[in-house]
């Protein structure tokens, strides 16, 4: 972009106003070229659907509504009937404990594996290779074997349990009170890869001087971890929780897969209420409300993230 | 200089007739195929090899006889609906669309669905019982061809070597199933996970019991409840009934972790896979001796939407027609060992395979799940599936089915 700009300044004085306009209109012209296609894409991908979700949860919008077009508003006919729904707080509140235990388990995980590797020793390239496998499993796939293996009678944990003398009746997605933590604990085996991968990125990136400097002074390896690696590594961290949130805090394939929200609704979140919402009671006015509600809270979480970024880029 | 700008201006033309194209793409198939005038497509859930083959060979019959061309495009079951719905809204309906039954009253009442009788198609020669599966608010929207219901599986080695007799009543059923669990065996197997499946499998109990889908926190209905409860602490279920799909109860009782299990025809294909397995079926066990087994009807209608083009209509029509014709019917319940719809090829197909002989006579005083409550189905669903996996797991039937009629009413 610098060199138009060299070439029209220098041109401007010898070939007189019009010749000089036409040009930086031109310019100008090609600028919003490269810039409209991505606007263009954030309008018709992003705006448009957001718009119209928000738009859609203050109507009275059902199957007929795709026949005849039409979709009466309703005020917040559909917020409060959500709203009123014991149903809602409870997936709120699922939602809410869902995703803390799942970032907290994934990112504990993640950064201790991302520690190891650091070390050199054989085998580290294809171990850290086969821990990326349940990244690349589809999600759906990764729910319909960790249902077969959580199975309370037939399922290989309880088997292993039993075998190890442990008890082995532990029903991990057919009692209410379990069904939640085995669905946090397979979202944290789905999302260690990630944790981890960034945060080997982010590791390899912290000069080694400061560790030798460190092992000078006679650090311990906790006061080392806590006084260099964690504070580098901050913007890393950062990236790695947001985005984590936002791929938590939406979570619907998995827990269909694993429980269908189920047993006894002990499973339901915000993610799954929108789809049973939508797409099961074809009430979609009320499916919208719980959407927004989720784009709500995905939106607080993505200030905070565009906010630490700016101030690390100062 | 200016050849310099002109390439550059040209470059950013470039992304600029990118994103005009794909506007203009996604405009155009906004606004609908252009349909072909011999060829006619069917929206069906016919995803399993099997069922997508079966279809194919009797659509490809069917529109040799009437000189089109039938094409099926075939998504999973629970996206049917949606599918069709976002059809409606582009107006890119299929000519023919086939929905579960318990799915139809909802297109129907949208205003999607035409009325089959005045594209010609009769109902003479099928069981009333069957027309009103088709139909919604009295209009006759859904031609069946096959219908399922449940049954009562049981392995017949197990039983013998007990010596014991088919349940016929709760009493013996509790019985039989305490009696047939052993070590890592359970004397029967059903479904009450958090989908359709589960509502399905608990509407005989329901019903056969004089309750009702109208009122969920009736005392019929509690008893139903409280009579799975029962069986779940004999031991005679497994805990984990509460997360099983259809397809894994019949994986337990495959594998023998069951002796007796409730399920449909659709998976004797499958049972039939094991040769070392010898099944029996029976009529799902009443609640006291001579009363009556109340089944759910299940199964799909071909139904014809309202596409505005008449001409079209009326051949689709003629193909559902076609599709549901005696014939047609008999060798599709042969494939898929469900009962023919029509009276007179159920007759033909019980001479040929008299082993489900009881699942034709349960398939006789069968209901349907929508009759009574049409497109408010899917919320009463729902409630009843979150009541009966809360009962199963601890709380008190009686109060887990009032909130779910409360949940069930409040919802409209």
């Amino acid at each position: 972009m610098t060199t138009p700009t060299v070439t029209a300044r220098g041109a401007a004085p010898t070939a007189g106003v019009p010749a000089a306009a036409r040009p930086r209109y031109r310019r100008r012209l090609a600028q919003w070229g490269f810039v409209a296609p991505a606007v263009l894409f954030m309008l018709l991908f992003f705006g448009y659907p957001l718009v119209r979700n928000v738009v859609m949860s203050f109507q009275h919008y059902t199957p007929k509504t795709f026949f005849t077009g039409e979709a009466p508003l309703n005020g917040f006919d559909n917020w409060s009937a959500v709203f009123r729904d014991a149903l809602f707080g409870k997936a709120l509140w699922h939602t809410l404990v869902f995703t803390a235990g799942s970032l907290l388990g994934q990112f504990c995980a993640g950064l201790a594996l991302a520690v190891f590797f650091t070390r050199r020793f054989p085998l580290n390239g294809v171990l850290r290779s086969l821990i990326l496998l349940p990244w690349l499993v589809p999600m759906v796939v990764s729910g319909i074997v960790w249902r077969r293996i959580l199975d309370q009678d037939t399922g290989v944990l309880n088997s292993f349990l039993d075998a190890i003398g442990l008890d082995g009746h532990t029903p991990w997605l057919t009692s209410p009170h379990m069904a939640l933590l085995s669905v946090i604990l397979v979202n944290i085996w789905i999302g260690i890869p990630f944790n981890m991968v960034i945060l080997y990125g982010g590791l390899q990136e912290v000069p080694r001087e400061l560790y030798e400097a460190a092992a000078l002074d006679g650090a311990s390896a906790w006061r080392t971890f806590r006084s260099i690696t964690l504070p580098t590594l901050r913007p890393v961290i950062t990236v790695v929780l947001v985005l984590g949130f936002m791929s938590t805090v939406k979570i619907l394939d998995l827990i269909l897969a694993l429980t269908d929200g189920g047993p006894a609704d002990a499973t339901q979140t915000l993610g799954t209420l929108t789809y049973q919402n939508s797409f099961v009671r074809l009430d979609f006015g009320a499916g919208a409300v719980v959407g927004n509600v989720l784009i709500l809270i995905s939106a607080v979480f993505a200030v905070f993230y565009l906010r630490a970024n700016r101030t690390e880029g100062k | 200089m200016s050849k310099r700008f002109n390439r550059r201006s040209r470059k950013a033309v470039i992304p600029l007739a990118v994103v005009g194209a794909l506007l203009a793409g996604a405009a155009l198939t906004g606004c609908g195929r252009q349909r072909d005038g011999s060829v006619y497509t069917v929206l069906n859930s016919s995803t399993d090899e099997t069922y997508h083959r079966w279809d194919a060979e009797a659509m490809a019959r069917c529109g040799e006889r009437l000189g089109v061309t039938v094409e099926q495009q075939s998504v999973p079951a629970a996206q049917v609906m949606t599918k069709a719905l976002r059809m409606a809204s582009s107006k890119s309906l299929p000519d023919i669309v086939q929905f579960d039954a318990s799915e139809m009253p909802v297109f129907a009442e949208a205003g999607g669905l035409t009325d089959l009788r005045t594209l010609g198609l009769d109902t003479d020669g099928v069981p009333r019982g069957i027309v009103n599966f088709g139909s919604y608010r009295g209009t006759y929207y859904g031609a069946a061809r096959t219908v399922n219901t449940l049954a009562l599986f049981y392995n017949k080695d197990l039983l013998g070597q007990a010596g014991l007799e088919v349940p016929t009543t709760w009493a013996e059923l509790r019985e039989t199933a305490r009696k047939l669990t052993r070590g890592k065996r359970y004397g029967l197997a059903l479904s009450a996970g958090g989908a359709e499946d589960g509502v399905f499998q608990f509407t005989p109990f329901m019903w056969s019991n004089g309750g009702d889908e109208t009122r969920l926190d009736g005392p019929r209905v509690v008893e139903a409840l409280d009579y799975w409860k029962s069986l779940l602490k004999d031991g005679s279920l497994s805990k984990s009934t509460v997360g099983w799909t259809q397809a894994d109860v019949n994986d337990q009782f495959m594998a023998g972790n069951a002796a007796m299990m409730i399920n449909g025809p659709w998976q004797v294909e499958t049972l039939n896979t094991e040769k070392s397995l010898h099944w029996g079926i029976a009529r799902i066990p009443v609640p006291k001796p001579g009363a009556e087994s109340v089944a759910p009807l299940g199964g799909a209608v071909l139904t014809v939407p309202d596409t505005g083009d008449e001409r079209r209509e009326r051949m689709a029509g003629k193909i559902v027609g076609c599709l549901t014709s005696e014939r047609e019917q008999l060798t599709y319940a042969r494939n898929s060992w469900m009962v023919p719809a029509n009276g007179k090829a159920a007759a033909v197909w019980r001479g040929q395979v008299p082993q489900l002989d009881a699942l034709a006579d349960q398939v006789a005083t069968a209901r349907s799940r929508t009759a009574r409550l049409g497109a408010g189905w899917p919320a009463v669903s729902l409630a009843l599936q979150s009541a009966f996996q809360a009962a199963l797991t601890g709380q008190s039937s009686q109060a887990a089915l009032q909130r779910a009629q409360q949940r069930a009413t409040s919802g409209n």
